[in-house]
């Protein structure tokens, strides 16, 4: 039925891991979609930018290590991740880049506002300012917020 | 678009990083505990008093009507009932959950 | 109008299934159609028959059942959020059934709108 369509898909992610299990089935929903052949974007947001935050050892809580799964996202065709950055804003990103570039986008503020810069992550990501994060999601045909 | 929130303003900052984002001309829906958001002489009430010239605000009747709090709803702030609710949704070509 | 429903949080411990209830009815009663309401996270436990409020509470298993009676509505739990939180088929409630995240996908494609419902 629904062969054929393809919608734009974002999910924004605003919640650490491990404290809560929602990154860990967002990432879930995102593999799934993209198995779908949909069009998916990734947006880390508040909280969420530490989902992607190198070095994480979970033996200690025994819980599974998800994060690898992030630098796997590319084999899903899932290149998308947007990082919202305010203060890192001075990237000079243009409509065109956007979609050329992965589609993981985090926001800027939100990794300042908590010690991080763009090394710190496990992935490349593009860092986006606030402005353009809404624009973005206004293109959406469907946003799910974890 | 259509911007969904649900979370106390004093008590998370849900309400915060949706009007950080949200383009200028949406529509913002305060459901739950984000109704105390829409309410006269919280903490919080400039943030969203701020907000009134750049989105257009509801609040559900139902959730203020449940915590007391429907006598005082600012001035700006319009209430729906889930009908509303519903026509907000069908309204908006998209909408979002700040969950 | 086609809508979908997404409910992330379990009953009674937070207010989302509530709100989607309220919201589903609200939409039917407006001639809209919900073409699915699709069950993540704790939100599974919306599906237990062991379910069992006190007489002066709201059943809010029960209340889905009969919706999902009364209008031919798809409540939809994805399998591995449900199996990781014991809801399988010897304790779902009528009117549910077990499926896979695709379920959320397609329901996302098929309808004009998601609506989300969670903490």
């Amino acid at each position: 039925m629904s062969e054929g369509t393809i919608k734009k898909f974002m999910f924004v992610n605003r919640t650490a891991p491990y404290g809560t299990v929602y990154a860990l089935e967002s990432l879930e929903v995102v593999l799934i979609t993209a198995a779908f052949d949909q069009d998916v974007s990734l947006v880390f947001m508040d909280d969420g930018v530490f989902q992607l935050k190198k070095g994480q050892q979970t033996k200690g809580i025994e819980n599974k290590n998800f994060s690898p799964t992030y630098r796997a996202l590319d084999g899903y065709d899932v290149e998308k991740l947007y990082v919202e950055g305010e203060a890192l804003a001075a990237r000079g990103l243009t409509e065109e880049d956007r979609y050329d570039v992965e589609k993981l986008y985090v926001e800027g503020e939100a990794l300042a506002a908590r010690g991080l810069t763009e090394e710190d992550l496990l992935v490349d990501v593009t860092v986006m300012s606030r402005a353009e994060l809404g624009k973005l999601m206004d293109e959406m045909d469907v946003v799910l917020t974890f | 678009m259509l911007h969904i929130v649900n979370k106390s303003p004093l008590q998370r900052t849900t309400l915060e990083s949706c009007l950080r984002v949200a383009v200028p001309g949406g529509a913002i829906l305060l459901i739950e505990d984000a109704v105390y958001a829409a309410t006269r002489g919280n903490a919080a009430e400039a943030q969203l008093r701020d907000a009134l010239s750049r989105f257009k605000v509801y609040a559900l009747a139902p959730d203020l009507e449940a915590r007391g709090m429907h006598e005082r709803v600012m001035e700006g702030v319009a209430t729906v009932d889930y009908g509303g609710f519903v026509d907000l949704v069908a309204e908006h070509k998209n909408c979002q959950s700040w969950l | 109008m086609l809508i979908a429903v997404t409910i992330n949080e379990g009953p009674y411990q937070h207010q989302a299934s509530d709100s989607a209830y309220l919201f589903c009815k609200a939409a039917l009663e407006k001639g809209h159609e919900i073409r699915r309401v699709f069950f993540y996270n704790d939100g599974v436990n919306n599906a237990s028959s062991l379910t069992e409020p006190p007489l002066d509470d709201r059943n809010i298993v029960a209340r889905w059942s009969k919706l999902a009676a009364d209008h031919k509505l798809d409540l939809v739990v994805c399998v591995a959020a449900a199996l990781r939180r014991g809801i399988r088929d010897e304790n779902l409630a009528a009117g549910f059934r077990i499926s896979g995240l695709g379920q959320l996908v397609e329901a996302g494609i098929e309808a004009d709108r998601l609506v989300t419902f969670g903490d």
